[in-house]
C-alpha cells in the first residue's frame, strides 16, 4: 500500500480513523507526563507500573467475567499502583536498593500476570479470547467508547499536569526547597505517579503492557534533544507521542497483522535516534562537527 | 496552605532549637541539640563530615522527621513562620541539567507567597531580575542553567533566596567549590543581609575564614560543642573537641586560626 492510500484510510475509513486517533491521545498523554518521568530520573517507574499492570487486567476478567475496557483498566491501574507502592516501601523499609526494587516488583508481577492468562487460557472457556492482545497491543480492538474513555481520562490527566504545573516543576526541579515553602511534596508526588498511572493504563489495549513503558521514556528522551525550556520539552514530547501513535496505528492496520504496539514503538524510536543524532546542541553530529571544527580552529 | 498563613515578626529569637535530636534508622545523626541564635547576626555551623550540619538545617525547614525536642522561629513553629525563612540548598542537590533558564530558577523564590496553582507574573520576574542583579548575574537571565560555572549556580541559588525577603536565612555552604569573586560577591551580601537586621545562618566547611566572616559560630558534632560569638567559642579546645584531635592549629593573631587535617 502506498502512502497516499494510508493516508486517504486515515482520514475516510472509520476504523482506522478510530484507532489512529485513540493511539494519538495516548501518545499525547504519555508524552506530556512522560517527560516528568523522565525529568525526576524515573524512566523504569513507568516500565515496572505497566508491567505489573497486568495481573491487575487479567484479574478484573476473572473477578467479573466482563472485557470492558473500564472494568480492565481500573483492574490494571489497581495492580500498577499496588507495585509501585510495594517498590517504594521495598526501598524504603529494607535495604534493597531502588534498582533492585524495580526489578523484583517487575518480575514478581508480570510473571504473576502471565501464569493468570496462561491459566485461563487452558480452560475452555473461550470467552478470554483476546486478553492477551494486553501484552503486545492490539489497536484494532480500540472501539469508538474506548476512545472516548481515553480521551477523558488522558484528557483530565494532562489537565491536572496543566494546573499544578509549578508545583510539579518544583517538585522535579528542587524537591527540598519546595518543602521548605510549605507544598506537600509527598503529596504533589503521589498525585503525579498517579497521573502516570493513568497515561500507562489507558494505552495498554493498544500498546500493551510489554511495550508501553517505551512511550513513556521515548518521546520525552527526543523532546529534550531539541530544547532547554520545560514547557517547550513537554509540549514536544506529546507532539512527538501523537506522531509515533497516529503513525504506528496506520501503518500496523495495513493488515500485514503486525501488533500495533511494536509498530507505535518503533515510530517512537526513530524520532528518539533522529533527536540524538541531528538536534542542535545536544545531538552527536552536531557534538562531532562542532569539536571537529574546534580542533581546525586551533590547528591541531 | 500553610504559607499563606500571616506569619508572626516579633522580638522573639529568629532561631530556637530546643532538645532536638533527629534519627535516622536508630542511629542519631542530631543529639539532644539546644541553639538560640540572636537576631542580625551571622552564624557559621561548622564540624567535621557527618556532624549533622545539613541535618540540622533540614530539621528547622521541617524537611527531617525529629525524634524529640522544638524548633521555633520568631517564637513560634515553623509551618506558621514559612514566609520569614528562606533557605539556599546545597548547590550538589539539583540536577544542573534540568530544562530551565536562570531567571525561571530565580522566580522560584516567590512561589512560596504565591501559594497554589498561581503562576508568576511581571512583578515576580521584576523581583527575581531585582534579585539576579544583587548578586551581578543580571546578563546570565536568560542561561540555561546547564551552562553556569559553579559559582554562577550558586549565585542563582542566592539570588532565589533573596526573592524570598525572609528576616532568618538558611545556607548550606554556600561557599562550596565557588570561585575567589563569587565568595567576596557572597561575604558582601550576607553583610548587607545582617545590616539589614536579618539574620543568616549558614553551614560551612572553611575554618580559616570563620573568624573574618562571621559574628557567631556552633561546633556541631551530633552534639552541640559549643556556640556563641566567635571570640568567646572559636578556640582551639572546642575545635579539637569538635574534630577530635585532628586540628593543625596556626595560631593567627592569638585567634584559633584552624584547619581541619584529614
Amino acid at each position: 500500500m502506498n502512502p497516499a492510500e494510508l493516508l486517504h484510510q486515515l482520514f475516510f475509513d472509520y476504523t482506522v480513523r478510530t484507532v489512529a486517533l485513540g493511539t494519538g491521545i495516548l501518545g499525547i498523554v504519555s508524552g506530556a507526563l512522560g517527560a516528568f518521568a523522565v525529568l525526576r530520573r524515573q524512566s523504569l517507574l513507568g516500565d515496572a507500573m505497566s508491567h505489573a499492570a497486568l495481573p491487575g487486567v487479567v484479574g478484573a476478567f476473572m473477578l467479573t467475567g466482563s472485557k470492558a475496557p473500564a472494568t480492565l483498566l481500573l483492574g490494571a491501574a489497581i495492580s500498577g499502583l499496588a507495585g509501585t507502592l510495594f517498590m517504594i516501601a521495598i526501598t524504603r523499609y529494607t535495604r534493597i536498593k531502588e534498582d533492585a526494587a524495580l526489578g523484583i516488583i517487575l518480575s514478581v508481577f508480570f510473571g504473576f500476570g502471565l501464569m493468570l492468562l496462561t491459566f485461563l487460557q487452558q480452560n475452555p472457556n473461550a470467552r478470554q479470547a483476546g486478553l492477551n492482545t494486553f501484552l503486545f497491543g492490539q489497536a484494532a480492538t480500540l472501539l469508538a467508547s474506548d476512545v472516548r474513555t481515553m480521551a477523558v481520562l488522558g484528557g483530565g490527566a494532562v489537565a491536572l499536569m496543566l494546573v499544578f504545573w509549578k508545583e510539579f516543576k518544583l517538585l522535579s526541579f528542587d524537591r527540598d526547597f519546595g518543602g521548605s515553602l510549605g507544598y506537600p511534596m509527598q503529596g504533589l508526588e503521589i498525585l503525579l505517579t498517579g497521573l502516570l498511572v493513568v497515561a500507562i493504563v489507558i494505552g495498554l489495549q493498544a500498546v500493551g503492557v510489554v511495550l508501553m513503558s517505551a512511550m513513556v521514556v521515548a518521546p520525552a528522551a527526543a523532546a529534550r534533544q531539541w530544547t532547554n525550556a520545560l514547557g517547550k520539552m513537554v509540549g514536544l514530547a506529546a507532539v512527538f507521542g501523537a506522531v509515533s501513535g497516529i503513525t504506528g496505528a496506520v501503518l500496523s492496520s495495513t493488515g500485514a497483522g503486525l501488533s500495533t504496539g511494536p509498530v507505535i514503538v518503533l515510530c517512537a524510536s526513530v524520532i528518539v535516534a533522529i533527536s540524538l543524532l541531528f538536534a542542535p546542541n545536544r545531538g552527536l553530529v552536531w557534538n562531532g562537527l562542532r569539536s571537529r571544527r574546534g580542533r581546525s580552529e586551533t590547528g591541531i | 496552605m500553610p504559607c499563606l498563613e500571616k506569619p508572626v515578626e516579633n522580638n522573639l529569637l529568629p532561631l530556637s532549637v530546643a532538645d532536638l535530636t533527629v534519627a535516622y534508622q536508630d542511629k542519631p545523626v542530631l543529639w539532644d541539640i539546644d541553639l538560640d541564635v540572636p537576631s542580625g547576626i551571622l552564624m557559621a555551623i561548622v564540624g567535621p563530615n557527618g556532624a549533622g550540619k545539613t541535618t540540622l538545617l533540614k530539621a528547622a525547614l521541617g524537611l527531617v522527621p525529629m525524634a524529640a525536642g522544638t524548633v521555633r522561629i520568631f517564637g513560634a513553629p515553623y509551618r506558621r513562620q514559612r514566609r520569614l525563612v528562606g533557605y539556599v540548598p546545597q548547590r550538589g542537590s539539583v540536577d544542573w541539567d534540568f530544562p530551565t533558564s536562570v531567571l525561571d530558577v530565580v522566580t522560584m523564590g516567590s512561589y512560596g507567597s504565591l501559594g497554589w496553582v498561581r503562576r508568576p507574573r511581571r512583578r515576580e520576574q521584576e523581583a527575581a531580575m531585582d534579585a539576579l542583579v544583587k548578586v551581578g548575574m543580571q546578563d546570565y537571565a536568560h542561561r540555561q542553567i546547564s551552562q553556569l560555572s559553579g559559582g554562577q549556580q550558586q549565585r542563582t541559588f542566592l539570588a532565589r533566596a533573596l526573592v524570598q525577603d525572609a528576616q532568618l536565612y538558611f545556607m548550606d555552604e554556600p561557599f562550596q567549590g565557588v570561585d575567589a569573586t563569587t565568595e567576596w560577591a557572597i561575604v558582601t551580601l550576607l553583610k548587607e543581609l545582617r545590616s539589614q537586621g536579618r539574620t543568616v545562618v549558614v553551614v560551612h566547611h572553611d575554618l580559616q575564614s570563620v573568624p573574618e566572616y562571621f559574628d557567631w559560630v556552633m561546633l556541631l558534632n551530633v552534639r552541640r560543642v559549643a556556640s556563641g560569638p566567635v571570640e568567646e567559642v572559636f578556640t582551639e579546645e572546642n575545635l579539637r573537641r569538635t574534630y577530635g584531635g585532628r586540628i593543625s592549629t596556626l595560631g593567627l593573631n592569638g585567634r584559633a586560626r584552624a584547619q581541619a587535617g584529614s
